[in-house]
């Protein structure tokens, strides 16, 4: 009896509410459900965008969620199950890509969700590049780059200045980490196997091109440790188990700074890759209208600067860059450790998400079968 | 009991029993045993419909996705259709008319925005599809506006909405759309009468065109152009069709198109030209002959991919050596099972043993050491067995400082299969403790006790009387781990490096990142009949019976 009676109660008051929040909102959801990464990186968007919004919007409740490393996979359950629970998803650039191809993801007008650049600049020239395609509302811009310890007594005071330098031995003796996965390893592979930059997607073209970075790779196999989480090098580095190793820069930033291991940074042939927001397909209207003004508040010239203060990826509008500050707590100048720095970039790579989202599929069968062997 | 006798004894002279009420006993017997049936059938009702529902339904759905391919034919039902006639075999280019139905396919699915779905479902069989089917969505286009801008050039009311409805819906149509008003359900579109005769590709597209604004757009028709590939239908109808006959509405807009067809000035449909400019691989006999393959609603291409082969117009064929992986993975899975059950084995059995031969309270106590591990996280065993395996790890930083192992050459426990083993044995020693310490306290220490009095020796007391009497509890050990460890993954993926990972590694990557469902419900589907299979060899050689969780 109590209970259904509680039961009768909760779901009066919670019409009730949605009826009042519908009228003083107009037609906007007040809570919203927003799936990122977790740890150091989400802690980063609740104080740059979630704190300010709810500071600006007050009645609205955000729940996070931390799927993001399987958001495509629930994603398009969730949609077969005809139930999105979620409303706004951080993806990586290519995840962000399936999902649009499969349908998964809602398209946008740039210019007309999303705010202008505070130096007046329309919000699709403004982030440039890392519109990488109709669904996809950057966020940050991150790099893969490789970091090394600065106390190996076996390289006799040599420093690793190239990328190259992982597939060097003999100057630089000791095992490496890599990622388990064949994107950013074939590349570098290549250009360190004599192949330009540009030449790059041509060769994995060719037949044989995927044989040729591999057998680069097979000269330091039994060096390598491969990882398949983003905490696995700063914990490989930090614990002495491998000399170099390849990670995202804002870990290695986190180990170096943070945690004052003796780790340094390598900015040769950084990969960079963009990470932002997507919006589910076929939301109801009220939470559609309470997440695109969300995504316009969190992704203004204001709020993208702000983020970085927290964690140091670089802001993916170009008139965030130079309002870039100070990190919160450390009190150091961010500038000089976004991969957007222009000293950060003399040599990087950008993956052909094009290439990579066709071939995807044939090369990880041939990098595992190779993997295994 | 005496009438049952009785019967029993001369039943052609009294015919059969009859209860009280005069129905056969049989009978009467039948239907209340049938009662009670049902009875007991609806009390555990809900809890057979909620198993049912929640477990059987959802696994046999993934299972069946191993199979499912319905995505061909439901986005390219012409094309299929049409391919069905096209000898693969000669080597030569399907016929226009396949050009022809892709491109009305392709354009209604980039409209409908499932073409770039269907491109990344036969890009798992053919490299290089995915963006093929995306640039084709946006450069079909290409083919009607052609006609779309000479019509519009002719008459400024081809490039309206109202006109197109006047000429092509029924006059009710025409009313209903025209008294329709926003917040309305949209009208059903009906084409007008004689229509489909005078103008049938128009027709037909136009309706696919109708029913999408309708349906997915929910606009009026009223106020939409309509798309290019009504267009280009209305091309190729006029210059097949005789419209001098017609008289109904706009007569005079679709005469003045009909004579600017005949006049020859447009340029030809010239759909494969189109399609090479849109991507010259739609000249690769290869994409067609995919699209051929993988047109039947089912498919046995998941199934032949997860045993490293593949489907090709000759039949299935192995893949290249360098691409063979499942098969390796399968092997290597069903032997590190069964080393890591074995290993379960030998590590249980002495503690089972002690922990069932001490006085229950030190037994207990006992117990929560097991037990407690048990309770911690999955993820911070495995992670303190990388502290405790790796090269700068404790057991290795040990060895080195009561110098049993050289600095330089220090051991490496982790990142291949020897780290798999010793982290999923003590992860799973439990599940191995616990049955046969439950088999084995139920074993009475007399037993061991008369046979020593017999004059057997400890070994002999053990081997021939104790031993024999706890198999069933390392029966029901071996068949908890083994099948526990066949399925795990994320101990592997943490410290198996490459060569101790599982075949449920790439299980969940296509799951989670490729998005290859059918592969990973064929690889599911493969696993559970390799179970079933070792289940029933256990049971032939075993014997099930002799299986006991306790008591």
């Amino acid at each position: 009896m109590t209970l259904t009676k509680t039961l009768l109660a909760t779901t009066c008051l919670t019409f009730v509410a949605g009826i009042a929040g519908a009228e003083s909102h107009g037609n906007m959801a007040d809570s919203m459900t927003i799936v990122s990464w977790g740890g150091a990186y989400q802690q980063s968007q609740i104080k740059a965008y979630a704190e300010p919004y709810m500071e600006a919007n007050p009645g609205v409740t955000i729940t996070w969620d931390e799927s993001s490393n399987e958001a495509v996979a629930k994603l398009r359950a969730q949609s077969e199950a005809g139930n999105i629970t979620w409303d706004l998803v951080d993806v990586e650039g290519p995840d962000s890509q399936r999902l649009c191809d499969e349908g998964l993801a809602m398209e946008i007008d740039f210019n007309e969700v999303l705010a202008e650049g505070d130096d007046g600049s329309s919000a699709e020239d403004d982030f440039g590049p890392s519109v990488i395609n109709e669904c996809f509302i950057p966020q940050i811009v991150f790099s893969t780059t490789f970091g090394y310890r600065t106390d190996v007594a076996e390289w006799n005071g040599a420093t690793p200045d190239s990328v190259c330098a992982i597939f060097d031995t003999e100057t630089f003796p000791g095992k490496r980490s890599l990622e388990k996965r064949p994107k950013k390893n074939l590349e570098w592979a290549l250009l360190c196997d004599g192949v330009a930059k540009d030449d790059l997607y041509d060769v994995l073209d060719e037949d044989g091109g995927v044989e040729r970075a591999l057998a680069k790779l097979d000269t330091i196999k039994d060096q390598v440790v491969w990882w398949s989480a983003g905490a696995d090098t700063p914990q490989l580095l930090a614990d002495g188990e491998v000399v170099m190793g390849s990670t995202y820069n804002g870990r290695l930033f986190s180990v170096i700074e943070e945690q004052k291991q003796p780790v340094a940074m390598l900015w040769d042939y950084e990969v960079f890759d963009f990470d932002g927001w997507i919006i589910p397909a076929d939301l109801p209207e009220d939470r559609l209208n309470r997440v695109l003004d969300f995504v316009k508040f969190a992704t203004d010239t204001q709020r993208l600067a702000d983020q970085a203060k927290y964690i140091s990826y670089g802001p993916a509008r170009a008139s965030s860059q130079p309002l870039v500050g100070q990190h919160a707590d450390l009190g150091i100048d961010m500038a000089p450790h976004m991969p957007t720095n222009p000293a950060n970039q003399k040599n990087f790579l950008v993956n052909n998400i094009e290439w990579w989202s066709d071939n995807q599929d044939d090369v990880e069968s041939k990098f595992q079968s190779w993997l295994v062997k | 009991m005496t009438d049952t006798a009785a019967t029993t004894a001369t039943p052609e002279d009294t015919g059969p029993m009859l209860a009280a009420d005069g129905t056969p006993l049989k009978r009467s017997l039948a239907r209340a045993l049938r009662a009670q049936k049902m009875r007991a059938l609806a009390l555990i009702a809900p809890l057979l419909i909620f198993v049912l529902l929640t477990f059987i339904a959802p696994i046999v759905d993934m299972l069946f996705r191993s199979v499912e391919n319905q995505i061909v034919s439901d986005t390219l039902p012409r094309t299929t259709l049409a391919l069905k006639d096209w000898d693969d075999s000669t080597g030569d280019l399907p016929g226009d008319d396949i050009f022809f139905a892709a491109y009305q396919d392709i354009f209604l699915a980039a409209e409908a925005k499932t073409h770039t779905r269907l491109g990344t479902r036969l890009n798992y069989e053919f490299t290089g599809v995915s963006s093929l089917f995306r640039k084709s969505g946006r450069g079909l286009d290409d083919i009607g506006e052609v006609y779309q801008d000479a019509f519009k050039d002719l008459d400024k009311d081809w490039d309206k909405g109202a006109p197109w409805v006047e000429l092509m819906g029924s006059d009710d149509f025409v009313a209903e759309a025209q008294a329709w008003e926003k917040g309305d359900a949209l009208p059903e579109f009906e084409l007008r009468d004689g229509m489909a005769d005078l103008l049938p590709l128009t027709a037909v597209a136009y309706e696919d065109f109708a029913r999408f604004q309708r349906v997915e757009e929910e606009k009026s028709l009223l106020k939409e152009e309509p798309w290019t590939l009504v267009h280009t239908m209305l091309f190729r109808d006029l210059q097949a069709q005789d419209v001098s006959g017609y008289s109904g509405p706009r007569a005079e807009m679709l005469k003045a198109a009909d004579a600017l067809v005949d006049g020859g000035e447009l340029p030809p449909l010239d759909v494969r030209t189109t399609f090479e400019k849109i991507d010259k691989d739609w000249m690769d006999v290869d994409v067609w002959e995919t699209i051929k393959m993988y047109s039947p609603n089912y498919t046995n291409g998941y199934f032949l991919n997860a045993v490293d082969m593949q489907k090709t117009p000759d039949g299935p064929a192995w893949r290249d050596d360098d691409e063979r992986i499942y098969g390796l993975l399968f092997k290597r899975t069903m032997f590190m099972s069964l080393v890591i059950t074995f290993s379960c084995i030998a590590l249980a059995y002495p503690v089972a043993f002690l922990l069932s031969n001490l006085p229950a309270r030190t037994a207990n106590l006992l117990m929560i050491l097991v037990l407690l591990p048990f309770w911690t996280s999955l993820l911070v065993r495995t992670s303190a067995w990388k502290v405790m395996l790796q090269q700068q790890g404790v057991i290795n930083d040990v060895l080195v400082w009561i110098g049993l192992v050289d600095d330089a050459n220090r051991l490496v426990m982790i990142n291949n299969q020897l780290g798999t083993i010793i982290a999923m044995t003590h992860i799973l020693l439990p599940f191995m403790i616990l049955p046969m310490y439950s088999v084995m306290s139920t074993i009475p220490q007399t037993y061991v006790r008369a046979a020593k009095s017999l004059g057997a020796t400890n070994w002999t007391a053990f081997w021939r009387v104790y031993f024999p009497q706890s198999v069933p509890g390392i029966g029901a050990g071996s068949i908890l781990v083994f099948i526990l460890s066949i399925g795990y993954y994320i101990t592997p993926e943490i410290v198996g490096g490459t060569t101790g990972t599982f075949i449920s590694n790439r299980i969940a990557y296509h799951i989670s990142s490729s998005l290859n469902w059918g592969l990973a419900a064929a690889l599911g589907t493969i696993l559970l009949a390799v179970v079933l299979i070792l289940y029933w060899a256990y049971d032939k050689i075993v014997g099930i019976d002799n299986v006991k969780l306790g008591g």
